[in-house]
């Protein structure tokens, strides 16, 4: 391509441009605006200006409540998979590889089969007569069935499992650019495994932890169909309240502000923790 | 390097366990041969494989979904090669902000993308339009697309394009002969990730959809809030090898570990 034009980089993006302010910018907007007009029953969506339905929300101990167990539910979530992910990146990379191959087959696979399919398997794995509570039953341990489904552990258990390759592909991505030359030198010098995982290859993995758990919060904490399938009504998320809130009630300008909090509150959690890793880990990331 | 100790491998054999499970449920609980949910399944039986045949609603939407993820993921492609093409090549003002926007879907969350669709569709009436889902699943698998074809076009070298242009091949020559050859790999990758994301996507398209344009995701999803029967677990089976089949076929045109896990493992 020649050098010159300045337009030119303009002029390629146009077509794509053209479609992410259309169908995206605008979009937001009318949504921003929608979460300020007012509804009722029988008149439906008035546009009016208030801001009766943020404070309808801000009100009322019910939203503060689903508020509340999204974000735990998600910080719960980035936790396990950190705990979790950690240990397994690192194996991953001292693995022979063609397990190391094998594994992450196992590993990142899941994320290309949907997540509703992912997670009727979890359905079927905690129900009440599902294969858990029966296999459990069958070999004597326990009596009466432990409630999985419907309720907030559940949700957090299959979260993991369609999170947790994210953090291992973020944690995995900050091994890689170690230099195996310390953990020998460390082990030359006669450190034990587990002095050297802590030691030398937890500060390097750190990087990919804060930003695996960046990712992983923000995409807990707007799941829908995990939420959705293991809550139903009895155990709601912000997203699923949002969905409530268009297709059932039809309370859009409601379910709007529900939605606009719930985007102003993840990004203002993610924009936080980026400024605390950035500060915390100026050198880490050069 | 040294290799991984015993604990390592109970670790990872338990971990791989927990990574298998739901799916091994899943594709076990659809050879039943009862009407209800059983693992694992007393008997092996293609009962619920052949019950997919008589729920034409099934069948017509994985047809929708099929279609909903050639297109646009085409149409998606189409559009972020040139801008990949700007994005990857040089500084201009405003690159930045152009990258930021592209991979926003990434960022905001899917049900207020999934509402913001609605609304706009709904006031201008296309909602539930074939179009519309179309062009907003273009969104959302655009990011997708976009890191993978920029991953080719800053790593290609662009001497041919010169001597190309040198010669006196025209813009749309060169980008034909010289410059989408060496970019195809990231295109087709791209692609794929793209369809498949778009094939399996629920939670903007369960607000756009009509029962006529109802994808298998969604029916699913409805299908299974209502009951959980051993019919959705057979097409959740049929879904889950298409997805392997598909990812076979990308390992063997862009490598699979290239796909997941980004141009580093080259």
């Amino acid at each position: 391509m020649k050098p010159g034009s300045r337009g030119r980089p303009w002029a390629l993006s146009a077509p794509a441009l053209l479609l992410f302010v259309v169908l995206l910018m605008v979009p937001l907007v009318m949504t921003f605006i929608l979460s300020f007009h007012s509804f009722s029953f029988y008149g439906g969506i008035a546009p009016t200006f208030s801001l009766e339905n943020y404070a309808e929300v801000l009100g009322d101990s019910y939203f503060y409540e689903i508020f509340g167990r999204t974000f735990a539910i998600a910080l719960a979530t980035t936790v396990i998979c950190a705990v979790v992910g950690l240990p397994q990146a690192y194996f991953l990379s001292r693995m022979r590889p063609f397990w190391r191959s094998v594994m992450i087959l196992v590993v990142l696979g899941p994320l290309l089969i949907s997540v509703v399919v992912r997670t009727l398997g979890w359905a079927i794995l905690l129900g009440n007569k599902g294969v858990i509570n029966t296999a459990l039953r069958d070999i004597g341990l326990i009596t009466s069935p432990i409630r999985m489904m419907y309720t907030s552990g559940g949700i957090v258990l299959a979260l993991v499992h369609v999170m947790v390759p994210f953090m291992i592909l973020a944690i995995w991505a900050a091994l890689q650019r170690q230099d195996p030359a310390t953990e020998a030198a460390a082990e030359s010098l006669g450190a034990r495994p587990f002095t050297i995982f802590r030691r030398i290859v937890l500060p390097q993995a750190m990087p990919g932890v804060l930003s695996g758990s960046l990712i992983v919060f923000s995409l807990s904490a707007s799941a829908f169909a995990t939420p959705a399938i293991l809550g139903g009504r009895r155990v709601k998320v912000v997203s699923t309240t949002v969905y409530d809130e268009f297709l059932n009630t039809l309370n859009w300008p409601l379910g709007a502000a529900i939605a606009i909090l719930l985007l102003v509150s993840v990004l203002t959690i993610m924009l936080a923790w980026n400024k605390l890793v950035e500060k915390r880990f100026a050198g880490v990331f050069e | 390097m040294r290799h991984n100790g015993p604990f390592a491998k109970i670790f990872s054999v338990v971990f791989a366990a927990f990574m298998l499970a739901p799916l091994v449920v899943v594709i076990g609980v659809s050879f039943t041969p009862e009407g209800f949910l059983e693992f694992p399944p007393s008997a092996i039986s293609l009962r619920w494989f052949r019950a997919i045949l008589d729920n034409p609603d099934f069948i017509e939407a994985a047809w929708i979904s099929l279609k909903l993820g050639v297109a646009s993921a085409t149409v998606s492609s189409v559009l972020a090669v040139p801008a990949a093409l700007a994005i990857g090549r040089g500084r201009f003002a405003g690159r930045d902000a152009l990258q930021a926007l592209f991979l926003s879907p990434l960022t905001v969350p899917t049900v207020v993308l999934g509402i913001a669709f609605l609304r706009f569709l709904t006031v201008f009436g296309a909602n539930g339009t074939f179009a519309g889902l179309m062009f907003c699943h273009a969104i959302i698998i655009m990011p997708f697309i976009l890191r993978l074809v920029l991953a080719s076009v800053t790593g290609l070298d662009r001497s041919t394009e010169q001597a190309a242009v040198s010669l006196g091949a025209s813009d749309w020559t060169v980008f034909r002969r010289v410059t989408l050859p060496a970019i195809l790999p990231g295109v087709i990758g791209g692609w794929v990730l793209a369809f498949i994301t778009s094939f399996d996507e629920l939670t903007v398209t369960v607000f756009i959809v009509s029962p006529t344009t109802t994808t298998l995701p969604v029916r699913l999803f409805s299908h299974i809030t209502q009951t959980t029967d051993p019919l959705v677990a057979s097409i959740s089976t049929v879904a889950i090898l298409f997805t392997v089949g598909l990812m076979f076929l990308v390992d063997r045109i862009y490598g699979l570990d290239r796909l997941l896990i980004g141009e580093g493992s080259r």
